[in-house]
C-alpha cells in the first residue's frame, strides 16, 4: 500500500488541494479508504487527520468501510423513479444476490441509491465503478450481472452499454454550430480587455446556473480586486436533479467552453482555470483532459496562446458526490481539498476565492455563451431573449413527454410552446429549475422561461396526471435532507425534521395542525439558512402547498390527535418475541368512539 | 466622542467602525443579540443562526454580516425571537440534552438561551441520536450527546496551533472528531490548560473534577439572564 500511496502523491505533486483526487484514486484501488492510507496522508500532506476524515465522510463516493469491487449506485432522481428505477433496483439486487445498501459477502458487489446522476432523459440509470449506464432494462441487468460475475473490468465492457447519448432536439444560438477553434481567442486578443468586458456587459449575459447574476459585473469586480493572482473556475458540478445540459456541453461543445474560459482568463488576468466536474460525469473526465492537451498543442491553451505572451491553463478536478458543491463557495472549498461547506459572504469569491485569491466561478453554459459573445459581440447576443434575460437558455427536459432531451430556446419562450415541442400531453405540472425551483400547475402554461418569470438552471421535469404530487415532493424533500452539508442549524436539523414531518402526513399519520407545522418549519429553513441549499430546500413543499392545499389537508385524519407513528406496527417485534398474535396483542390506532 | 457612521437596531442608534460586524457594533453598544457559536475572540462562524437579525427586510447572521451605514436592523422582535426559539429547540432535539442531570446546568449557554427565549418545551420530535462519551483523557471529558457543532473548540484549538478538534461528516450525521491516531481524546495533544477545553457553550466538553464545585442554584445563569452575563463578559466585567 505504501508504494501505491507514494505513487499517487507524486502524481498529484503532494498538494493538499488535490485531496479529493488522491482519495478518489485510493478508493478506486482499495474500494475504501484504509486507515493506514489516512495515516500516510496525514504525514505526507501535513494536514490534520480530521480534514481527511471530514472529506471521507462528507462525499458520497468515498467510504471508510470496504465497498464491492463492483460498486453500483442507482440514480434515485424522481425522473429515474418515473422510468421504473425501483422495480429495476429490486431486479438488480435479486440478480446479483445483494440486498440494497449492502456489500455482498464475497466482496464482489455493493449496491446503493445515490442522488440524480444526470441521465434523466435516458434513465433509469446506474453508476458502476463511477461509469454511467442508462436505459436500464431487465435484459441490460442480465448482461451486466453476467459481466460482473465473470469479473470483467468495466472499462472493457462493450461500448454500447456505456454509451451516453446527447439527445439534442432543438438548437439555437449556442448549439447550432461550433466556434472555429481559436476564433474567439483571436477576436479577444485583437481587442483589449476593457473592450471585451464591455461586450460581455453589453450582451446582458447572466449566470446560467440559475441565480442569474450579471456575468460582466462579476468579471469586472474580479478585475478590480487588489490581488493579481486570480483564478477562473468552471462550475460543472451539475447536481440539480433533472439537469443534464452541461453533460452535453462538456461532451460535444468542450472546445467552445475552453475558449470561453480562456477569454475570461484574458479579461480578469488569470493564468489558471479549473473545471470542477461532478463525480457522476467521470466518463467525461478523460475526454476533457485529452481536449485540453490537444488545445495546448495547438496553442489555444498553455503558456503562449496564439503565439502571444498569453498564458492560461485549465485543470479538470472531479467531485465525489455532493450536491452542495454546486454552490460556488462550497465548490471552492472542495477545490482546496476540503469538505464542501459554503463560506460566509462577504467576502465574495471575486475578491477572495480559491486560496483566498480573486476568483470567478461560472456555469459551463455561461462560458460557452461568453465565447460566442467575444466572437460575435454583445449586441448580437442581446437581440435574442427578453429585455431582462438576454440570449438563450438550454433546457434539460425529462419526465412525461415523447421526446425528452436538450432544447435551446430564446428566453421568453412559453411553457406551452416547450410542452408542444417535446410532446407532453395530459400534463399535471412541471418542476422548473429542479427541486430548488418552482412547481407550476397546468394553469400556468403561459408563463415564460426568463429570470423575471420562471428562472431555471436548465431543469424542466414534466409530470402527467397519472403522477402523485406527494411522491414527487417526498423525493425532493428527502434529497435535500440527504444533501444538506450540516453547517447551519436550520438546514442540518430542519431539513430532517421537515422530511419526517412530510412523511408523517404522507403516510396518513398527520392530524389537524400538522400541515401548519410543516409550513412553519419550511418557512424557518427558508428564512434562516446559510446558503442557497437551505434557502430553497423547502421550495417543493411551499410551492405545492400554495397550489394544492386541499390535497395536503385531504391527507390528514379528521381527528384531534393522531400519533406520529404506526402504534400497532410498533408492537410487531413484541408479538414476535412473545409468540402472541391474539386480539389483546394488538392496539387500535385511535380509541373507539 | 463622535462617530460618523451608525446603524439603527430596534430604533436605537448604534455607532460602528469600518470592519465591524453587526454583532461587534451591537455588543460594543450594550445591545444583546442571542448567539451560541459566536465568541468575540475567534473568527465568526455563522452556523447556529441564533444571531439572525433583519437588515433592511432581509435576514442575515449578525456575527458575520458587516455593519454598513444606515442599516435599519430588527433584533429584539417577536418574529425573530420566535424563530430563535425554534432554532434552539432544533438543537435540543438533535442531540440528547437532559438538563436536570447535566453537570453544566446553570452554566450552560444553550440552556440559558432557552431560558432567555422563554423556551418551555422541545416542540419538535426527538432524534434520539446514538452518541458516545469519550472519557479517555485524564482531565477532560467529551459527551457527544451535547455537542451543537458550534466549532468553538475547533477554532480555539486551531488558534493554539494544536488542531485537536474537527467537525466532520455531512448533514444530520455531522460530528465532532478528534485529531489523534486512535480518535480518542487521550491520544491527542489536548491539555487541560488549553482554552479549547474551556470554551464549550454546552456540556459537551467538560473539565473533570470540577462538575459540582459550585452547587446548582448558585451558578451563573441561575440568577442572571444570558443577555446580562454575555454583555458583561464581553465588556470585560
Amino acid at each position: 500500500m505504501e508504494s501505491f500511496i507514494k505513487h499517487t502523491l507524486e502524481k498529484y505533486e503532494h498538494q493538499a488541494t488535490q485531496l479529493l483526487m488522491i482519495l478518489r484514486d485510493i478508493q478506486a484501488q482499495y474500494f475504501h479508504i484504509p486507515r493506514q492510507a489516512i495515516d500516510l496522508l496525514v504525514a505526507e500532506l501535513n494536514i490534520p487527520k480530521t480534514q481527511i476524515l471530514g472529506v471521507i465522510e462528507f462525499y458520497s463516493f468515498l467510504s471508510s468501510e470496504p465497498r464491492g469491487r463492483y460498486d453500483i449506485y442507482i440514480s434515485d432522481s424522481i425522473t429515474d423513479q418515473m422510468l421504473g428505477s425501483h422495480a429495476m433496483a429490486d431486479y438488480l439486487c435479486e440478480k446479483l444476490n445483494t440486498p440494497l445498501g449492502t456489500v455482498r459477502v464475497d466482496g464482489l458487489v455493493s449496491i446503493a441509491y445515490t442522488s440524480c446522476t444526470g441521465l434523466c432523459e435516458q434513465g433509469p440509470a446506474v453508476l458502476v465503478n463511477g461509469y454511467p449506464i442508462g436505459q436500464m432494462t431487465k435484459a441490460r441487468i442480465d448482461e451486466i450481472a453476467a459481466l460482473i460475475e465473470q469479473q470483467i473490468p468495466v472499462t472493457e465492457w462493450k461500448a454500447e452499454l456505456l454509451q451516453v447519448n446527447d439527445n439534442i432536439y432543438k438548437k439555437d444560438l449556442l448549439l447550432s454550430g461550433h466556434i472555429r477553434p481559436g476564433a474567439a481567442l483571436w477576436a479577444t486578443i485583437e481587442g483589449s480587455k476593457e473592450k471585451i468586458l464591455e461586450e460581455i456587459k453589453l450582451s446582458g449575459l447572466r449566470g446560467r446556473g440559475g441565480a442569474g447574476f450579471s456575468t460582466g459585473m462579476k468579471w469586472q469586480f474580479c478585475c478590480e480586486a487588489q490581488e493579481t493572482e486570480r483564478y477562473v473556475v468552471c462550475n460543472a458540478d451539475e447536481g440539480e436533479p433533472g439537469t443534464f445540459k452541461d453533460r452535453i456541453l462538456l461532451n460535444s461543445y468542450a472546445h467552445d467552453l475552453l475558449e470561453g474560459m480562456a477569454v475570461a482568463g484574458f479579461i480578469i488576468g488569470a493564468k489558471k482555470g479549473f473545471i470542477y466536474l461532478r463525480g457522476e460525469y467521470l466518463h467525461l473526465y478523460q475526454p476533457l483532459v485529452d481536449i485540453i492537451a490537444e488545445r495546448k498543442r495547438d496553442k489555444f491553451l498553455g503558456e503562449h496562446i496564439l503565439g502571444f505572451y498569453w498564458e492560461f491553463n485549465v485543470e479538470v478536478r472531479l467531485g465525489l458526490g455532493a450536491y452542495i458543491c454546486g454552490e460556488e463557495s462550497a465548490l471552492i472549498e472542495s477545490l482546496e481539498g476540503k469538505m464542501g461547506v459554503p463560506r460566509n459572504r462577504p467576502p465574495f469569491p471575486v475578491t477572495s476565492g480559491y486560496l483566498n485569491k480573486p476568483t470567478i466561478v461560472n456555469n459551463v453554459e455561461t462560458f460557452v455563451a461568453a465565447a460566442h459573445i467575444a466572437l460575435n459581440g454583445g449586441e448580437w447576443f442581446k437581440q435574442h431573449g427578453t429585455e431582462k434575460s438576454a440570449g438563450t437558455k438550454i433546457l434539460s427536459i425529462s419526465g412525461d413527454c415523447a421526446r425528452p432531451g436538450i432544447y435551446e430556446y430564446p428566453f421568453g419562450t412559453t411553457v406551452r410552446q416547450i410542452l408542444a415541442d417535446c410532446g407532453a400531453e395530459d400534463v399535471l405540472g412541471i418542476q422548473v429549475g429542479g427541486p430548488s425551483g418552482t412547481f407550476i400547475s397546468n394553469q400556468e402554461f403561459d408563463r415564460k422561461i426568463a429570470f423575471e418569470d420562471l428562472a431555471t438552471g436548465g431543469s424542466f421535469i414534466i409530470f402527467n396526471n397519472s403522477r402523485d404530487i406527494f411522491a414527487v415532493v417526498q423525493n425532493f424533500t428527502h434529497f435535500f435532507a440527504h444533501e444538506s452539508c450540516g453547517f447551519c442549524t436550520p438546514c442540518r436539523v430542519g431539513t430532517s425534521l421537515m422530511k419526517n414531518q412530510f412523511d408523517k402526513i404522507c403516510t396518513g399519520h398527520g392530524s389537524s395542525g400538522d400541515v401548519r407545522e410543516l409550513q412553519e418549519i419550511a418557512k424557518l429553513i427558508k428564512a434562516t439558512s446559510h446558503c442557497g441549499l437551505g434557502q430553497t430546500a423547502a421550495q417543493p413543499i411551499l410551492t405545492t402547498l400554495e397550489r394544492y392545499p386541499e390535497l395536503y389537508n385531504a391527507k390528514l385524519k379528521q381527528i384531534s390527535f393522531e400519533p406520529g407513528f404506526d402504534l400497532d406496527g410498533s408492537l410487531a417485534i413484541a408479538r414476535l418475541l412473545s409468540g402472541r398474535d391474539d386480539s389483546n396483542a394488538h392496539l387500535a390506532q385511535v380509541e373507539e368512539e | 466622542m463622535t462617530h460618523s457612521k451608525h446603524i439603527t437596531i430596534d430604533g436605537q442608534t448604534v455607532p460602528f467602525e469600518d470592519g465591524q460586524t453587526i454583532m461587534d457594533a451591537a455588543t460594543h453598544a450594550g445591545v444583546y443579540i442571542p448567539h451560541l457559536c459566536h465568541h468575540p475572540d475567534f473568527t465568526p462562524h455563522g452556523s447556529c443562526k441564533l444571531c439572525t437579525v433583519d437588515v433592511n427586510g432581509r435576514q442575515v447572521s449578525s456575527c458575520t454580516f458587516p455593519a454598513a451605514d444606515g442599516q435599519q436592523i430588527g433584533n429584539n422582535t417577536d418574529e425573530l425571537n420566535a424563530e430563535r426559539k425554534r432554532l434552539t429547540q432544533m438543537l435540543f432535539v438533535e442531540g440528547n440534552h437532559f438538563c436536570p442531570s447535566c453537570e453544566k446546568s446553570g452554566n450552560c449557554q444553550l440552556q440559558a438561551v432557552g431560558y432567555h427565549l422563554n423556551m418551555l418545551d422541545n416542540h419538535y420530535p426527538h432524534f434520539f441520536a446514538l452518541r458516545e462519551v469519550d472519557a479517555s483523557h485524564p482531565d477532560v471529558l467529551i459527551d457527544h450527546n451535547r455537542c451543537i457543532f458550534c466549532a468553538l473548540c475547533v477554532r480555539a484549538s486551531h488558534a493554539e496551533d494544536k488542531d485537536v478538534f474537527g467537525i466532520v461528516g455531512r448533514g444530520i450525521n455531522k460530528h465532532l472528531a478528534i485529531n489523534s491516531e486512535s480518535g480518542k481524546l487521550c491520544d491527542s495533544e489536548l491539555s487541560v490548560d488549553d482554552r479549547a477545553a474551556h470554551i464549550c457553550p454546552t456540556g459537551a466538553i467538560l473539565v473533570k473534577g470540577t462538575a459540582f464545585k459550585v452547587p446548582i442554584g448558585q451558578r451563573k445563569f441561575d440568577h442572571h439572564d444570558i443577555d446580562e452575563v454575555s454583555l458583561g463578559e464581553e465588556h470585560g466585567k
